[in-house]
C-alpha cells in the first residue's frame, strides 16, 4: 500500500480529469468519469440559437425527443400562458450543449421555436 | 432496465440521460439521437461494447466519455466477438458467485453499417450462430462516415460517396444495398427489427423487445447523417420520416421467425421526394429515379408478400 501511495494511488491508476502531462493520464486509457463530456461546451458551434416562445409552446415534448445533443431540458416549472392555459412542465434550451442544428425548430408542430442569429 | 413494458406515449420516455451532451457528433446527427434513446431504454444494467466508427469517436474523446454505463472501445471488425466474450465472462462470474446471480445485465453491442455489413460480418455471424445473449444495434448512416464518406455494403443504389463518385462511367453507387435483416433472419435468431429515429415510440418499443430477448437480437436503425447525406442540419428527422413514407425504409419486426410491419403506410410518397432532399442524390436523372422507384416497388411487394397483407400501399402522387 505504501508503495502505491508513493506512486499516488489511486490517482496514478485513474489519472487526472484534466491531464497536463503524460504522467497524469490514466493507465490503460480507463476513463473513470461517466458522462464527463458534459464538461465540454459546444455553444461555439452555433451560428443560430433556438429560442422557445413559452407562450406558444404546447408542451408536446417533440423538441426534447428529437434533440441529438440532449440540449432541450424538461423542467418542472409551472407556466400560465397569456390565454390562461396552465402547464406543469416547461422546455428550456441548454445553451452550453446546444449546437444550433435547428431540428427542434423544424419539428415543433406549432412553430414555437425561432432560430435567431448568434451575434457577438 | 429503465423501461420494461412497451410504451404508448412519448411521455413514458425517461428523462434520465445516459448518453449525455457535449459529445462531438455533427450538428443534427441521427445516430447520436438513436443512442440517446437506446440508453434511456436499457438504463444502468447494461454493458456497452462499441465498434469504432462515428459513434465511438464522437463519444469518447480521451479523457472524457458521453456514456454513463460501462463501455468498451473496440476495433472496427469485432463488435460481435467482443460482445460474445463479455457475455460469456458475465455468465462465468455469476456462476462463480462473484456477481449476483439474480441481477440481469445486458450486453449491448453497437456498430455502424461498415462495422456490421462489411468488416464485422463474420464476427456478428459467429455471435448469432452461438446464440449469445447480446442485443446488437446497428446504426446505419449508409457509408463509412467517420473516415470521410466511403461507400459500404449499406450504401443505397445511386448514392454519391467519395468512393462512388459521379463521373462519366459511374454515377454514384451502382450496387444495391445489402440485406442485413435477411442475413440475420438466416441465422434463425429470436428477434430482429428495423427502426427509425423519426418514429421514436416504435424505435423504443423495439429496443425494449430486443433487451427482453434472451439470446441474440438485432435492431437495424436508419441514421441520417448531415454531412454524408448532404442535408441541412435541421432536416435529419424530416428525411428519416420520408424514408418510411416512401417505402425506402420499412419498419419491420421479426419475432421468432414471424415477420410483421409495425408502422403501416397506406399511401406511399414517391421516392423522388426522399431523394430530392439529399445532396448525395443530386446527380440522379429522371431515369435513375424511375429505376430506384421500381426497386422500391419491388421491395415493397416482397415485404407485403412476406407479411401476408398489404402493409405498405401504392404510391400516390400529390
Ligand atoms: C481494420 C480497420 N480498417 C479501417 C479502419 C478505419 N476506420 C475506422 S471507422 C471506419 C468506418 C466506420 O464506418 P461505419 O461502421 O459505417 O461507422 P460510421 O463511421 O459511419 O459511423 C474505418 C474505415 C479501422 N479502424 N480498422
Ligand atoms: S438547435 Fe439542435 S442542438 Fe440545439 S436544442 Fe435544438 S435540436 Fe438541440
Ligand atoms: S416542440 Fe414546440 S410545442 Fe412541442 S414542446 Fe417543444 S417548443 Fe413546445
Ligand atoms: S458524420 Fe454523420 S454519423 Fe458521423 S457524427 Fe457526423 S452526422 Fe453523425
Ligand atoms: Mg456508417
Amino acid at each position: 500500500m505504501s508503495t502505491n501511495q508513493e506512486k499516488g494511488f489511486p490517482e496514478r491508476f485513474l489519472g487526472k480529469k484534466y491531464p497536463e502531462t503524460m504522467e497524469d493520464l490514466p493507465i490503460a486509457a480507463i476513463v473513470p468519469w461517466p458522462g464527463s463530456t458534459l464538461d465540454v461546451t459546444t455553444h461555439a458551434w452555433r451560428t443560430f440559437r433556438p429560442v422557445i416562445n413559452q407562450d406558444k409552446c404546447v408542451r408536446c415534448r417533440l423538441c426534447w425527443i428529437y434533440c441529438p445533443d440532449g440540449a432541450i431540458l424538461e423542467v418542472d416549472e409551472e407556466y400560465t400562458t397569456s390565454t390562461g392555459k396552465k402547464y406543469k412542465v416547461s422546455f428550456k434550451v441548454d445553451y452550453d450543449h446546444c449546437k444550433g442544428c435547428g431540428i427542434c425548430a423544424n419539428e415543433c408542430p406549432v412553430k414555437a421555436i425561432e432560430m435567431v442569429p448568434e451575434m457577438k | 432496465m429503465a423501461l420494461t413494458k412497451p410504451i404508448k406515449s412519448l411521455w413514458e420516455i425517461p428523462r434520465e440521460e445516459r448518453f449525455v451532451g457535449g459529445h462531438a457528433a455533427c450538428q443534427g446527427c441521427g445516430a447520436a439521437l438513436i443512442l440517446r434513446h437506446l440508453m434511456k431504454v436499457v438504463g444502468k444494467d447494461a454493458i456497452v461494447v462499441n465498434a469504432t466508427g462515428c459513434m465511438e469517436v464522437i463519444s469518447t474523446l480521451f479523457p472524457r466519455t458521453a456514456w454513463r454505463n460501462p463501455w468498451l472501445h473496440l476495433a472496427f471488425e469485432n463488435a460481435g466477438a467482443a460482445a460474445s466474450g463479455v457475455e460469456a465472462a458475465l455468465k462465468a462470474l455469476q456462476r462463480k458467485g462473484v456477481l449476483d446471480k439474480n441481477r440481469y445485465i445486458k450486453v449491448v453491442a453497437i456498430a455502424g453499417d461498415g462495422g456490421t455489413f462489411d468488416i464485422g460480418l463474420q464476427s456478428l455471424s459467429g455471435m448469432l450462430e452461438r446464440g449469445h445473449d447480446v442485443m446488437y444495434v446497428v446504426y446505419d448512416n449508409e457509408a463509412y462516415m467517420n473516415t470521410g464518406i466511403q461507400r459500404s455494403g449499406a450504401t443505397p443504389y445511386g448514392a454519391w460517396t467519395t468512393t462512388t463518385p459521379v463521373g462519366k462511367k459511374f454515377r454514384g453507387e451502382w450496387r444495391p444495398k445489402k440485406d442485413i435483416v435477411g442475413i440475420a433472419y438466416a441465422h434463425r435468431i429470436p428477434y430482429i427489427a428495423t427502426a427509425n429515429p423519426a418514429y421514436p415510440i416504435d424505435m423504443i418499443n423495439k429496443f425494449i423487445k430486443a433487451y427482453n430477448t434472451r439470446g441474440p437480437s438485432l435492431v437495424h436503425v436508419l441514421a441520417p447523417c448531415t454531412p454524408g447525406w448532404r442535408i441541412p442540419e435541421s432536416k435529419s428527422i424530416e428525411v428519416a420520416k420520408l424514408a418510411v413514407q416512401t417505402g425506402m425504409w420499412v419498419l419491420l419486426e421479426i419475432e421468432n421467425g414471424k415477420p410483421k410491419v409495425t408502422v403501416k403506410v397506406r399511401k406511399r410518397r414517391p421516392v423522388r421526394e426522399y431523394l430530392k432532399m439529399q445532396g448525395r442524390f443530386r446527380h440522379l436523372k429522371d431515369e435513375d429515379i424511375k429505376k430506384i422507384q421500381e426497386m422500391v416497388d419491388k421491395y415493397v411487394e416482397e415485404i407485403n408478400r412476406w407479411v401476408g397483407e398489404e402493409a405498405i400501399g401504392p404510391v400516390e402522387e400529390k
